[in-house]
């Protein structure tokens, strides 16, 4: 859009016309950079796991490839959040039940795939033989379609999210208000997964996975497999988002951040931009889910535990709201860190989050990405 | 008669109308019955506002007190009155934020502004500024203006939306007329308080209404600000109506050069109607505005 701008500016010496141009040009850049080196780890890890002898010092432990795996997965979270909050400027602090969904629907697939070579033999999953049950309950009818599931993968968070949504948005709940809702409806799922009858195992979930799609789940080659898909999702979704902040949706988006009352009155109805990027997040985020599951082998109700969602708040604070890169970044830093001090000082973790948290409200409004940008404009 | 002749007679006399130009009341013609369009203002009266009898209370206080106010199609009025004497609400009952206790208010005189929401009333075409400068502080002053310019407001047409030709020349007309041009890549949260009124009021325009309510428009403006603003205002009149709030007085005099209708609120309803001087000399007025 941007490009067309000299036109309307011709005529107007005044103001430099190549300005917009070269701005265009640095953004394209800094752009192909950015997913260039999402490609690099993408690619490097994987090789640098399997094909660097575990001698040399380049070589990358599996703890590491699964850790590096898993944080992508809650870095597509920070990128949902991102959408939601950084653009639209709606704080969600519910984000976790969608990501937990997305989870289950994969988990309950990876519980089927088991088959009978559980603990008890049987057919059903080992929590159902423990509950004495018979036959699989009704929601589980599909669980042996990976199609299905996949599709519910999207579905269930795509859909309690435009539920929610259009009751939230049409009644007009802002702000903190808002915000608080959806820790209700996190601690409520999470609740309700807890338990035992609503028959996704309870307080211990689904763990003990054995295969996907009829291959071992935990061979390096599946592993290896998924990080990769982890990586090419991550980047899709990074790419899907920038084409959204970059539309005339996403400026409408921004708009309703900055003067939501100015938007109602130059005609937009802001309650459809509102409910369709909520669902857009919330899909994203029960992708992330189903990644992380096999990946990280286990999903319990803990995942929608309201602290769950607040940290995903945080990555994105931390990594620089409104600026897709930013939060991407945030869940990498703060992830690695707490890896880091969860090994070497496991007590003082949480002292640090939070002291994180107040230096990046006090010092860096504007999060990594701003100091980052701040340092080039200087 | 057949359907086929009704439509044909409608578009006759909708051509008389419109020959006969905005702010003329129809003349007989006016009566003759008429297709309704659904979303096309219907001002072949001669009125494009009508409220009538619009009284609202929050909570005991009569913010309007039956209020009844009609301005003519192409008109420029300008409203005058105390803190407190109901203007922006009369404001917000018109866009659809405030709905009234009881009354009437009309757009043109089909369109029921009562039955519809904010955004409906913003599409059929009532444009309003607001007290304080509201505009998209993280935007360039070029996407400001893209994101008011008249067109398809669901998100589907957002998604895929690329500007034609015709819509950037617009948009660089009207960047022309408030006096932003070299700005249009500026963020708007960068703009003075006087650009950003400007800014505001170009988003008005590029929106395309028919009926522009505007509540202080010169507020934080310099003196010449406020005199090119008055001139933007007056070249609008005629195409536009126009409903201007305002405390300064001698922005309200350059506005209405002697001649155009002031009207005084007071408590809620219409105090005084007229010129500027007439009003001024009213001994009412003067009693509202120096006190007993």
């Amino acid at each position: 859009m941007s490009a067309v701008l000299p036109a309307v500016l011709a005529g107007e010496r005044e103001g430099p016309p190549a300005a917009p141009v070269a701005r265009t040009g640095r953004r394209f850049y800094a752009n192909a950079a950015i997913v260039a080196a999402f490609v690099s780890v993408t690619v490097l890890v994987p090789l640098l796991n399997l094909a660097v002898p575990a001698s040399s010092a380049f070589h990358l432990a599996d703890f590491h490839v699964a850790l590096i795996g898993k944080i992508m997965c809650y870095a597509i979270c920070a990128l949902a959040m991102d959408l939601i909050w950084g653009y639209t400027g709606i704080l969600s602090l519910g984000h976790g039940v969608f990501f937990a969904l997305g989870g289950y629907a994969m988990g309950m697939y990876l519980m089927r795939q088991i088959g009978r070579d559980g603990n008890y033999r049987s057919d059903l999953p080992d929590f159902m033989v423990f509950l004495d049950w018979k036959a699989l309950p009704w929601h589980w009818t599909f669980s042996d379609s990976f199609a299905f599931q996949m599709l519910l993968v999207v579905a269930v968070p795509g859909l309690l999210a435009f539920v929610f949504g259009y009751f939230a948005f049409r009644s007009r709940i802002k702000g903190v208000y808002f915000s608080i809702i959806t820790q209700a409806l996190t601690f409520a799922a999470m609740l309700l997964f807890f338990r035992n009858e609503t028959g996704f195992g309870g307080n211990n979930g689904f763990t003990d996975f054995k295969r996907i799609l009829g291959i071992p789940i935990a061979v390096p080659s599946t592993r290896m497999a998924l990080f990769v898909l982890t990586g090419c999702t991550l980047i899709g979704f990074y790419l899907l988002a920038r084409a959204i902040v970059a539309s005339k949706y996403g400026r409408v988006l921004q708009a309703i951040r900055d003067a939501e009352s100015r938007v109602m009155f130059s005609g937009y109805d802001p309650v459809a931009y509102k409910l369709s990027i909520w669902t857009v997040s919330a899909a994203m985020c029960g992708v992330a889910g189903a990644l992380y599951v096999p990946q990280v082998g286990i999903i319990n109700p803990s995942e929608m535990s309201p602290a769950a969602s607040i940290e995903m708040a945080i990555w994105t604070a931390v990594g620089g709201r409104g600026t897709l890169v930013g939060p991407i970044v945030g869940a990498f830093f703060v992830n690695g860190a707490k890896s880091w001090f969860t090994q070497v000082f496991p007590e003082f973790w949480l002292y640090f989050l939070g002291a994180l948290f107040i230096a990046v409200t006090l010092f860096l409004p504007h999060g990594l990405a701003g100091l980052f940008r701040s340092r080039r404009q200087a | 008669m057949t359907p086929e002749l009704q439509q044909a007679g409608a578009r006759v006399r909708e051509a008389y109308a419109k020959k006969a130009g905005p702010g003329s009341s129809g003349g007989r013609a006016a009566s003759y019955a008429r297709v309704v369009r659904e979303g096309v203002v219907d001002t072949s009266h001669g009125t494009i506002l009508y409220l009538d009898d619009i009284s609202v209370s929050f909570d005991g206080f009569k913010a309007l007190n039956a209020l009844s106010l009609d301005i003519r199609a192409g008109e420029l009025r300008c409203i005058i009155g105390p803190n407190g004497a109901g203007k922006t609400t009369m404001m917000d009952v018109v866009t659809g934020k405030t709905r009234p206790d009881r009354g009437k208010a009309f757009f043109g005189a089909t369109i029921d502004l009562l039955r519809l929401s904010e955004a409906d009333i913003a599409q059929v075409g009532v444009g309003r500024k607001f007290q304080k400068p509201t505009v998209y502080e993280r935007l360039s002053v070029f996407e400001n203006l893209e994101l008011s310019l008249a067109g398809d407001r669901r998100v589907p047409a957002s998604v895929f939306s690329r500007l034609s030709g015709a819509e950037l020349d617009r948009i660089g007309e009207v960047l022309t007329s408030i006096h932003l041009k070299p700005l249009a890549q500026r963020t708007a949260g960068a703009l003075s308080h006087g650009q950003k009124q400007w800014l505001e009021i170009g988003m008005l325009l590029v929106q395309d209404p028919k009926l522009l309510l505007l509540d202080e428009p010169v507020a934080g403006m310099t003196d010449e600000e406020t005199e090119r603003t008055a001139e933007l205002f007056l070249s609008l009149e005629g195409q536009h109506s126009l409903v201007v709030v305002e405390h300064d007085m001698k922005f309200v005099e350059a506005l209405t050069q002697g001649r155009r209708k002031v009207t005084v609120l007071h408590e809620g309803s219409v105090l005084a109607e007229g010129s500027l001087a007439d009003v001024q000399a009213n001994d009412k007025v003067v009693e509202v505005y120096l006190g007993r």
